[in-house]
């Protein structure tokens, strides 16, 4: 199969590989798949105080397309907020990867990887939120 | 040193240029019909058929009207299994065979299951093996048929088809092997081996695609075979349709080269086998040699390399042509089922890859190959969350994975 010149130029140049720390409350974590299935998407985020993504670091086990789907994901989630990030669609990443129908599945994985990100973001703030003193009233 | 560089010899091989040039004149200056009885065109070609038939018979030790041309090995495969099945019915309908055969094989036995026949699928040992015994257990009063291939494709494999062969004998249940990765690469003998039937193509030994050949054997006992194709009962009945006279030919060659390079070739290709595998496991930790460690094909290598999944670790070394037992390769979404039958699993079965060596390669190729595994394999272990989770010590077969629609 051959892969588009975009899919090879993230595997080659892959964006934003490495990890953040995970126990950091302004660090959300997504692990998605399985290594029976081939393929594992680790995609972290940092959000800072405005609510702004501000960082982002991945690190994939699969081939190719997946690899290039998780770099373009972190490049997309950075600098925007956690609601725009949630709006991103694996459409648009076979759109913008030029994925077959056999690679679609990847680019899924990289939506969930977003999504079980900024979930776990989100969770953390919550409990962070509770767990030291109540929030200030209004 | 050209590239990429061809590793990938257990799919299909170069043609041999002594086999082309053997092979030329039979395209246009000499066409006949080598059924043509009653002038010279046909003559000539019958001529060169019979001279081809002779190569491939010294080969596995066999005589000459014991082959059979066909189109290639899966076609080989079809006729003797059917041709036993339908040809012995009145004997019995159960055949053996094992897990790990080619699609041709298996999913020759499935066509089988529907009309009828019980099929036996012995399991094989982590080393991809059947036992002698093992067959002997499975053999029935009611077997036809064992069928079991010489060598395995993907991890190499031999299986024991001597003592196989030898216990079939003693049961009087005919034999038939799959050699299409085995003649020409080890030494296969059909008298001592007691084989019956035995495929075989000319593009796995550096002949032409399109062209293989199926023994039957004649004597002690005389196997008959219903046939597949009705017609001009060419190849005494057995396979009807004109002789492909420049593709045999060159499966005659194919089989004179390989006979005569068998010894040094064995030496050299294991040579370097060795050398590969040696570079890879003395430079990368949790790789893993799938197959048997010394009976195997002496050009096949395969490994799994834990934590990097195959086909992105093809694209990480695209100068090197090789195959993955990864499921994204295929349409099938599904890994190996020869490395599943061998015990391992789908996560490390994802991360396979097979090294075919073959007559053209030079052992600066396989230096080049073996340093470009181990950088492609270290990036993407830099880059692979198993591989970090695995040296945190996190146990990975504990972990609760969420696996993607699809898969």
């Amino acid at each position: 199969m051959a892969y588009s010149d975009k899919v090879l130029d993230h595997y080659s140049h892959p964006r934003n590989v490495g990890s953040l720390d995970k126990n950091d409350p302004g660090v959300g974590t997504g692990v998605v798949g399985a290594p029976e299935c081939g393929d594992v998407m680790r995609l972290q985020i940092k959000v800072n105080e405005r609510g702004v993504i501000e960082d982002a670091r991945f690190k994939t086990f699969g081939c190719g397309s997946a690899i290039a789907s998780s770099s373009l994901a972190t490049e997309w989630v950075k600098g925007r907020t956690v609601d725009e990030a949630l709006k991103i669609r694996n459409t648009d990443i076979v759109q913008e990867l030029a994925l077959p129908p056999v690679k679609v599945h990847c680019s899924v994985l990289a939506e969930d990887a977003i999504r079980a990100a900024l979930a776990d973001y989100q969770k953390k703030k919550a409990d962070h939120a509770v767990a030291p003193a109540p929030a200030e009233q209004r | 040193m050209k590239l990429p560089i061809y590793l990938d010899n257990q799919a299909t091989t170069p043609m041999d240029e002594r086999v082309l040039a053997a092979m030329l004149p039979w395209f246009r200056e000499k066409f006949g019909n080598a059924a043509s009885r009653n002038h010279s065109f046909g003559w000539e070609a019958e001529k060169a058929v019979e001279a081809a038939r002779a190569q491939i018979a010294e080969l596995i030790h066999a005589e000459p009207k014991e082959i059979v041309f066909t189109s290639g090995a899966t076609e080989s495969d079809n006729l003797a299994i059917k041709g036993v099945a339908e040809m012995y019915r009145e004997k019995g309908r159960h055949v053996i065979t094992a897990t790990t055969e080619h699609k041709a094989v298996l999913d020759t036995c499935k066509r089988l299951e529907q009309d009828g026949c019980e099929v036996t699928y012995l399991a094989v040992d982590r080393h991809g093996m059947v036992s002698a015994e093992a067959v002997e257990k499975a053999i029935r009063p009611d077997t036809v048929l064992v069928t079991l291939m010489a060598a395995n494709n993907e991890i190499g494999t031999l299986h024991p088809i001597e003592a196989i062969g030898r216990t079939c004998k003693a049961k009087g249940v005919l034999f038939h092997t799959d050699a299409t990765q085995g003649v020409g690469k080890i030494p296969v003998d059909v008298e001592k081996m007691g084989i019956d039937l035995l495929s075989l193509s000319a593009h796995k030994i550096y002949g032409p695609k399109g062209v293989g050949a199926l023994y039957v054997r004649r004597r002690n006992p005389r196997v008959r075979l219903a046939p597949i194709l009705d017609g001009g009962g060419h190849e005494r009945g057995m396979r009807s349709g004109t002789l492909n006279v420049p593709g045999i030919v060159g499966l005659g060659m194919a089989c004179e080269l390989c006979g005569q390079e068998l010894e040094p070739e064995t030496k050299r290709l294991t040579k370097l086998r060795e050398k590969l595998w040696k570079k890879i496991s003395s430079e990368l930790d949790e790789v893993y040699l799938n197959g048997h460690p010394t009976q195997r094909l002496p050009g096949n290598l395969n490994v799994s390399f834990a934590y990097v999944e195959g086909e992105g670790l093809m694209m990480g070394m695209s100068e090197l042509a090789v195959s993955s037992g990864s499921a994204c390769t295929s349409a099938s979404l599904e890994p190996s089922y020869v490395l599943r039958a061998i015990g391992v699993g789908d996560d490390l079965a994802h991360t396979s890859i097979r090294f075919g060596i073959g007559r053209f390669t030079t052992e600066e190729e396989i230096d080049f190959a073996g340093e470009r595994v181990v950088a492609a394999v270290k990036r993407l272990r830099d880059m692979s969350p198993l591989y970090e989770m695995a040296k945190e010590g996190v146990a990975l077969k504990d972990v609760r994975w969420t696996p993607t629609a699809g898969h």
